[in-house]
């Protein structure tokens, strides 16, 4: 029975969202105001049948009805509580559930949240909220039904994929789409100002809390994957540049560019077709990594059951949404005008050469990403490009990125005097490279000059970021009051930036990776630390078999901590997992997962030491840190008007 | 022409250098990270490069894996049932590398014998890398 209810709602909110698409875009081409009241009550039906829809799925999952297909190829009746429920995004159908979710979430926050904007405005954005959400409703109900029933029951389910059962799974999904979803918001708002055609004076403004709260949930999505992959999947390694991570990578830095546009755009009324061209981009490419994520093409963990005619539909989708929005672009860009110029030299420039290379780093990507699906497709050859072009593309522009980012934040809009800002920053860059010259070779020791750059330009952001706070509280002119929110957002998120780029320069330089062979009772040095096999025992856990090693780890004679990875089996799908044990600093890792008896008593092991690998989350989280503090105001103002 | 049109021809004139720089960049290193796949019977054909990093995939033969107790170095052979190629390698192997099951390796020619630098085997039971799907169907045709 809850199953046809969850699949009878769904139904139901596939044409209350039809409803709010349509009838506010035609009421407003026709010019009847009757039609565009339509849009608010349907968004709050689409989200109550949508969430009834949720958790009618969820009920079927805690109470283990294996009669729902979805729910025997996902979960068991020994897996713990808490994976039952995160079991309900472990696979495609599911996923797409929580993708609809999330968006009648942020469908009915927008009806909610902004009520003293332009009536017809506000119907049109939920108009094309309501575009997107009833095509993926219909593509949900027609290829990927998560209530589908089983002809023949079974006693017991597939169980989850072992590799989803931990705590950062259960989170990293939620957040992840929040934030990939959330660029919808953005994309009704630049659609609607171009379906409206006078485009109101307020849209980017309107438009930068939704983007800024998106980005800020895609980034900890992110980092959360990242730092799951980094522990559980067993290598050791923090990015895989695997197509799945660049596709929630390229909406990051789409969104990025987004935001840094939407301040030009914002105060100075410049750059409004670029802004607009961005918002399309952002959702289009979250959408493209829908197709690539769930179409099944790619060899991934995230990579479902194939299916190429869900591909096939995800692709229509996708040119019908972001092909209807470039059209209307082209169709409508030019009616759109700046107001103002600037010169050279100001912080406009900054940021527009900041858009640039965030989008050339888009692009490079893109190409590493598409190209060998493109030549796959039709049939040149199967081809693959390596993490090496990756890292070596998106560094290229992030060094000149890096460089100029510490300099606009100090320069003026509009027009800034060249000697001035040489002045202000002189000091700061000379600090940085004997600073960072010193403090590499004193603690690592300078090995080669790419590192040595790195490191210098993550100092050179914290500096010049902590500057631009410690400006207001030692000048005379100036007041610390006076430093905004959305100025301390731009500090705290530049700050966590330098944290990542010397994290990322760190670890990638001065990390030690080594795989060996060792029995009970052998020891052997890594880096300044001796390493010690103690023990192997077999353990169990609620629904696995393990063998855990016990290692202790020595720097010289002192004891720091002993290790415990395990080789574990699940019961139900027999599939061995590697659950690596880590020693965890602000200043290093210590890393060591177990691999496989190699026949006379010894195991294989992978013991690696990474330095300062902390800083890379940390500096990701603080960043996302400084996006929340930038929409504080807005955040707490919209709740206050709210309820006035 | 005045000094703020001069300004903007500078700042285009910068940017456009900037992007054709790049993309020429991207698009070279892209060519010297390639990776081929190939599967054991295109490497019987000699349609692999020798000297060359490239990426080779089938299934793990019943019984192929050896290695001499206690080392990291393990041996295995990859076939599309109609070739087979031996694989060696050395260090830690991924949890669902087993005999019998799909893999993808990248690694080199040295004679007849592909050495590997990595080995990937599928994240989950039920499925397949698509590149090894897709070579077995190939073979499996070429037999009919």
């Amino acid at each position: 029975m809850i199953p046809e209810i969850g699949q009878f709602s769904l139904i139901i909110a596939f044409f209350l969202s039809l409803t709010m698409a349509i009838y506010p875009i035609v009421g407003s081409l026709l010019n009847k105001k009757e039609l565009l009241l339509y849009a608010r009550p349907m968004a709050i039906g689409q989200f109550f049948f949508i969430m009834i829809s949720f958790f009618s799925l969820a009920i079927s999952f805690l109470l283990s009805d294996f009669t729902v297909s979805y729910v025997t190829y996902n979960s068991n009746t020994s897996l713990p509580f808490f994976y039952k429920f995160s079991a309900i995004w472990g696979g495609h159908e599911g996923s797409l559930l929580l993708w609809l979710t999330i968006l009648s979430v942020w469908t009915l926050l927008v009806s909610l949240f902004t009520k003293k904007l332009p009536e017809r405005y506000i119907s049109l954005v939920l108009g094309v909220l309501g575009i997107i959400s009833s095509s993926l409703l219909i593509f949900t109900l027609l290829t990927s039904n998560p209530f589908e029933r089983l002809l023949l029951p079974v006693s017991d389910g597939n169980d989850l994929n072992p590799l989803l059962q931990d705590p950062a799974m259960v989170m990293h999904p939620p957040i992840l789409y929040i934030g990939y979803v959330g660029f919808s918001v953005p994309f009704a708002f630049a659609v609607a100002a171009l379906l409206d055609g006078k485009l109101e004076k307020g849209w980017a403004s309107w438009m930068t809390p939704w983007t800024v709260a998106s980005w800020v949930f895609l980034t900890l999505g992110i980092t959360l994957g990242s730092w799951w992959a980094y522990y559980e999947l067993g290598w050791g390694g923090w990015w895989f540049w695997d197509p799945v991570e660049n596709a929630s990578f390229m909406p990051w830095l789409a969104g990025t560019a987004l935001i840094h546009s939407l301040q030009v755009t914002k105060t100075r009324g410049l750059f409004k077709s670029w802004t607009i061209l961005l918002a399309i981009l952002a959702f289009s490419l979250s959408l493209l990594g829908t197709f690539l994520v769930r179409s099944g093409i790619l060899i991934s963990v995230h990579a479902f059951a194939t299916d190429p005619q869900r591909g096939i539909f995800i692709l229509a989708l996708l040119s019908l949404i972001s092909g209807g929005a470039l059209f209307l672009y082209a169709f409508r860009a030019r009616t759109i005008k700046d107001e103002g110029s600037f010169d050279l030299v100001s912080r406009e420039s900054f940021l527009l050469i900041n858009n640039i290379l965030l989008i050339v780093s888009v692009l490079v990507i893109l190409i590493g990403t598409l190209y060998p699906l493109f030549l796959d497709a039709l049939g040149m050859g199967k081809i693959s490009v390596g993490p090496p072009y990756f890292n070596l593309v998106f560094i290229i522009p992030m060094i000149p990125l890096s460089l100029f980012l510490g300099i606009g934040m100090h320069a003026s809009w509009k027009k800034t005097s060249l000697s001035k800002l040489i002045n202000k920053l002189s000091l700061l860059v000379l600090l940085s490279i004997i600073f960072g010259y010193l403090i590499l070779d004193f603690t690592f020791g300078v090995s080669n000059f790419l590192t040595l750059i790195g490191f210098i330009l993550g100092l050179w952001i914290i500096l010049s970021s902590i500057s631009k706070p410690a400006e207001y509280i030692f000048s005379n002119k100036l007041k610390i009051s006076n430093f905004t929110n959305k100025l301390w957002g731009m500090t705290v998120s530049h700050f966590g930036m330098g944290i990542f780029i010397i994290g990322v320069t760190i670890t990638s330089t001065y990390s030690i990776e080594t795989d060996r062979s060792a029995r009970v009772g052998d020891s052997w040095d890594v880096g300044i630390y001796s390493f010690t096999f103690d023990d192997l025992r077999s353990v169990s856990g609620p629904n696995y078999e393990a063998q855990e090693a016990a290692i202790s780890v020595f720097n010289g004679n002192n004891l720091i901590t002993q290790l415990l990875p395990q080789k574990r089996i699940y019961s139900v799908q027999q599939s061995p997992m590697t659950e690596a044990d880590i020693d965890n600093r602000l200043a290093r890792d210590i890393f060591v997962a177990l691999g496989e008896p190699l026949g006379d008593g010894s195991w294989s092991l992978r013991v690696q030491i990474k330095p300062l690998i902390r800083f890379i989350w940390l500096g990701a989280i603080i960043m996302a840190l400084g996006g929340l503090i930038s929409i504080s105001r807005s955040l707490s103002e919209s709740v206050r008007n709210k309820y006035d | 022409m005045t000094p703020s049109r001069k300004q903007r021809l500078f700042l285009v004139l910068f940017l456009v250098t900037g992007v054709i720089a790049s993309v020429t960049f991207a698009l070279k290193a892209f060519q010297n990270n390639m990776l081929f796949f190939f599967s054991p019977s295109q490497v019987y054909a000699g349609e692999a490069p020798e000297s060359r990093v490239f990426r080779l995939g089938g299934m793990v033969v019943e019984e192929s894996i050896k290695r001499e107790a206690g080392s990291l170095t393990v041996s295995f052979i990859v076939t599309d049932y109609a070739n087979s190629i031996p694989v060696l390698y050395t260090g830690v192997l991924p949890d669902l590398f087993a005999e019998g099951q799909g893999v993808v390796a990248r690694g080199q020619l040295s004679d007849d014998l592909f050495i590997a630098a990595e080995v990937l085997a599928k994240h989950d039971e039920n499925y397949m890398p698509p590149e090894v799907a897709e070579a077995l169907r190939i073979s499996r045709e070429a037999q009919k």
